[in-house]
């Protein structure tokens, strides 16, 4: 390799990508490495909801930390990655996910993340798609859709643009302390090694707790006007999954085209990526229950996507507790869009040494790697 | 049977296709594409999609697979 580098970042998903370029702008040379281009992976098989999460503190931290690095991101590059400012509405059907709904929009408000709880009438009149009867709703006006392997790409030009390299169609196959394998044979060294590799990452460090949770999603063709927010079920993320276990939730987004993309689903322990019609069913029945005009709408295209899941819902940011100049950024599941940014901030600092913005005990990987080393 | 195709009526054959109706209509688009193009019916056999026009109000319908039925209502150049 002619280059000399400090950091390869592994992985040009849209973390790798917002790490590769966070890292290049506080001087250091990076080359962002990629199996096959930028956000092709699982990057692009997501939804793209830039969305506040709010199961635990430090999850919201997270998130807000990295919508609001997401704002900056849309302010700077208007139109980059298609963004649609649609706002969530976490639609209630009964009364027991109306309390935990209104609570919801006071934790999210507290923080500064506006939201608002809508009454069945409220609701109805904002998005009259919706199936009549609902208890009602939280509306969070700030988050937003955006298309997110047209953003990782964005990031990956940038990252050349500033300085840093781009090495595509390179699969690395081993790593250690200060340098890497490609399948090519070729090696590279860097005093750092950043692993953004997401559901690969255990491949190469089989330590590094990261296991698929399969998704599908499904396409319509264009029906302009008739859908104005992402729409989720309050039930999303509180159905229990566990092995085998098949997890519902209605989610439909909003496209800027018209379309609606139509989820969700989490399959742990199933590694074939084909669509499964029963299962795809069961989501599209889902998403029916809420929107009935569904019934009646193409589907144009329908695909599976394996998120990088971590045993304890958290992704893994931070230094590798054995091998120095390690790190990691990966297993963010379903939110690796929406916490791109964050994580990159996070990760950024702890390789600089400076403390961070937010408290990342909870993200570091050596409450897998030592837990392991203690059984 | 007459059906109305933008507004005009025309005349045509019992079985007729829509996508019929519209050359009698001489009107030789079907919808506009996302980089807004005109489009018009290819493969003629449900597969290409891009025949896709309104049918009494309901959208994305195939104008090659659907029979004209009397008082149809058919609508075309929209963006889908």
């Amino acid at each position: 390799m002619a280059a000399t580098h400090d950091v390869l970042v592994i992985g040009a998903g849209i973390v790798g990508a917002a790490c590769a370029l966070a890292l290049q702008r506080e001087g250091l040379r990076v080359g962002l490495v990629d199996a096959a281009s930028p956000g092709s992976g699982v990057t692009a098989a997501g939804m793209g909801h830039l969305v506040a999460l709010d199961e635990t503190e430090d999850e919201l931290d997270l998130c807000l930390l990295s919508l609001r690095l997401w704002d900056q991101f849309m302010e700077r590059h208007p139109g980059v990655g298609e963004p649609l400012r649609c706002g969530t509405l976490w639609v209630a059907e009964d009364e027991q996910q109306m309390q935990h709904a209104l609570l919801r929009a006071e934790r999210l408000s507290r923080r500064g993340w506006h939201a608002e709880a809508l009454n069945g009438d409220a609701l109805a009149r904002r998005e009259p798609a919706l199936r009549s009867g609902l208890c009602g709703a939280v509306r969070v006006g700030g988050d937003s859709v955006v298309y997110p392997p047209a953003v990782a790409a964005f990031l990956a030009r940038q990252l050349q643009d500033e300085g840093g390299s781009l090495y595509l169609g390179q699969r690395v196959v081993a790593l250690a302390s200060g340098g890497l394998m490609l399948a090519n044979g070729m090696r590279m060294s860097a005093a750092h090694m950043v692993v953004a590799a997401g559901v690969h990452s255990a491949a190469l460090l089989p330590e590094v707790p990261v296991a698929p949770r399969k998704g599908h999603l499904a396409i319509t063709d264009r029906y302009p006007g008739r859908l104005s927010h992402q729409v989720v079920s309050m039930n999303y993320g509180q159905a229990a999954s566990g092995a085998d276990a098949l997890a519902v939730a209605a989610n439909v987004q909003p496209r800027a085209t018209g379309q609606w993309l139509v989820g969700s689903c989490r399959q742990d322990g199933v590694h074939d990526s084909a669509v499964d019609p029963a299962v795809l069913a069961a989501v599209l029945r889902s998403a029916m229950a809420l929107l009935p005009c569904l019934a009646d709408m193409n589907i144009v295209r329908t695909w599976t996507g394996m998120r990088p899941a971590t045993p304890d819902g958290r992704p893994i940011i931070g230094a590798h507790p054995e091998l120095a100049g390690v790190w990691l950024a990966t297993g963010h599941e379903g939110l690796g869009v929406t916490t791109a940014f964050g994580t990159s901030q996070l990760l950024a600092d702890q390789i600089m040494g400076r403390p961070g913005s937010i408290d990342a005990t909870a993200y570091q990987p050596s409450r897998f790697v030592l837990q392991r080393n203690a059984a | 049977m007459i059906v109305d195709v933008n507004g005009t009526m025309v005349e045509v054959e019992d079985g007729a296709s829509v996508i019929a109706a519209l050359v009698v209509a001489d009107t030789l688009c079907t919808r506009i594409s996302v980089s807004g193009q005109p489009r018009f019916a290819v493969c003629g056999m449900g597969q290409c999609q891009e025949c896709r026009v309104t049918i009494d109000g309901s959208k994305h319908r195939l104008a090659c697979q659907t029979p004209c039925r009397t008082g149809m209502v058919i609508r075309t150049g929209e963006r889908a």
